[in-house]
C-alpha cells in the first residue's frame, strides 16, 4: 500500500549527503515504499535543507524492526545525564 | 508489428499553463494510434514507471508520464523529487487534473492521433487515474491498486487527500481495476464498496481481485511481485484498452 503517512518536523543539525556536508532544516518520517531497501515497507527517514534544492537530503529506508532498535537506542543516549540539550 | 519505438524526454503545458517535463515514448511505425497517459507512483517518475511507458509505446500506444514533481524538483533524481513533494504536502488533486489533461492533449496533438486517451495509474497513480477520469474527456481508465478511491484516510492525515465518492457519479469513461486480495489499500471491502457504488450509477467497470497478491503485484523488483497476477493483469489491460480506445 501506499500509506501517504507522513511525519514532518523541523530539525537542527547537519547531515552528510551526495554532495557533502550541508546544515538539514527539516525532516520526513514516512512507513511507505522505500526506493532502494529490498522490502515492500520500510521506515524512511529523509533529513532535507529545501533552501538548498531537492538533492540536498540525506535518506534512510530501514527495516521496521531495525528503525526501532535505531530510534531506541538515540532516546537512550539521549537520556543519559551527560548529555546537556544545546540552549 | 513493428515494436520499434523512440522514447526521451518532452516538455508539455500542465496545470495552470505550467511547462513541465514529461516522458514519452512513440512507435516509429507510421499508423493511427490512441494514447495512454502513465501516472507515476508516489516513488516518482522512475525508471519502473519509463519502463511502462516504453512498454505502451512497444503496444502501439503513444504513451506519456508527466512528471508530478516537476514544480517542486525540477531536473531531481525520482527519489529526491518524490521527497520533495512528500515534505511538501504531495500533488494537490486540482494539479494532478490539470497535469493529466496536459499530457492527453499533448499526445491528441500528434499527427498520427485517433484521439482517443486513456489513463493508467499505479499506487496512489491509481486513484490520481480514477481522479482524472471523473473529470476530463478520457476514453479508458485503468486503476491498479489506487488507495482511498473510496474510505476515509486516518485522521491527521499530513498529505491532504480525500476519497472520490462524491466524484464518482462524474466518471466519463470505462473503469479496469485490478486489486490484490491481500491488499489492505484498497482492501477487498473497499474494492466492493467501489464496484458497487459504480453499480449503482450506471458505470461501465471490471474489477479483477487476485488471491495471493497484495499491493504492487506489478512491480517486478519489489517482494511484493507476483508474476501469475502480473501476468494476466498486464493480459486484462490491453485486452481493455484494445476494446476501449481502438475500437
Amino acid at each position: 500500500m501506499c500509506t501517504y503517512l507522513t511525519k514532518r518536523l523541523e530539525v537542527v543539525g547537519s547531515g552528510k549527503g551526495a554532495t557533502g556536508w550541508m546544515r538539514v532544516t527539516s525532516a520526513s518520517v514516512y512507513l511507505d515504499h522505500p526506493a532502494h531497501a529490498p522490502a515492500d515497507h520500510t521506515l524512511n527517514v529523509d533529513l532535507l535543507n529545501p533552501a538548498l534544492g531537492p538533492a540536498a537530503r540525506v535518506a534512510l529506508e530501514l527495516e521496521p524492526q531495525s528503525a526501532r532498535q535505531l530510534a531506541e537506542a538515540i532516546l537512550e543516549m539521549l537520556a543519559a545525564e551527560t548529555v546537556t540539550p544545546a540552549a | 508489428m513493428d515494436e520499434s519505438i523512440r522514447a526521451g524526454v518532452v516538455e508539455i503545458e500542465g496545470h495552470g499553463g505550467d511547462q513541465i517535463q514529461a516522458y514519452f515514448a512513440e512507435p516509429l511505425e507510421s499508423g493511427s494510434r490512441p494514447g495512454m497517459v502513465v501516472i507515476h507512483h508516489m516513488p516518482g517518475l522512475d525508471r519502473q514507471t519509463k519502463e511502462t511507458v516504453r512498454r505502451f509505446a512497444a503496444q502501439g500506444y503513444f504513451a506519456i508520464s508527466p512528471n508530478l514533481y516537476w514544480r517542486e524538483a525540477p531536473g531531481a533524481e525520482p527519489d529526491d523529487a518524490a521527497a520533495a513533494a512528500r515534505a511538501r504536502g504531495g500533488v494537490p488533486d486540482e494539479r494532478l487534473v490539470g497535469d493529466v489533461a496536459g499530457a492527453a492533449d499533448f499526445l491528441r496533438a500528434r499527427p498520427s492521433a485517433s484521439g482517443k486517451v486513456g489513463v493508467i495509474g499505479y499506487c496512489s497513480g491509481g486513484r490520481q487515474a480514477v481522479l482524472a477520469a471523473c473529470h476530463l474527456p478520457l476514453q479508458a481508465a485503468v486503476d491498479c491498486y489506487g488507495a482511498f478511491v473510496v474510505g476515509q484516510p486516518p485522521e491527521g492525515f499530513p498529505i491532504p487527500i480525500s476519497n472520490l465518492t462524491a466524484q464518482l457519479p462524474d466518471l466519463g469513461c470505462p473503469l479496469l481495476g485490478l486489486f490484490g486480495e491481500e491488499d489492505q489499500h484498497p482492501s477487498p471491502a473497499e474494492t466492493a464498496e467501489l464496484d458497487a457504488l459504480l453499480t449503482g450509477h450506471g458505470k461501465q467497470h471490471e474489477f479483477t481481485t487476485y488471491p495471493g497478491a497484495g499491493h504492487a503485484f506489478f512491480a517486478v523488483d519489489r517482494p511484493s511481485y507476483r508474476p501469475e497476477a502480473a501476468v494476466d493483469g498486464w493480459g486484462r489491460i490491453f485486452a481493455f484498452l484494445s476494446r476501449t480506445l481502438e475500437g
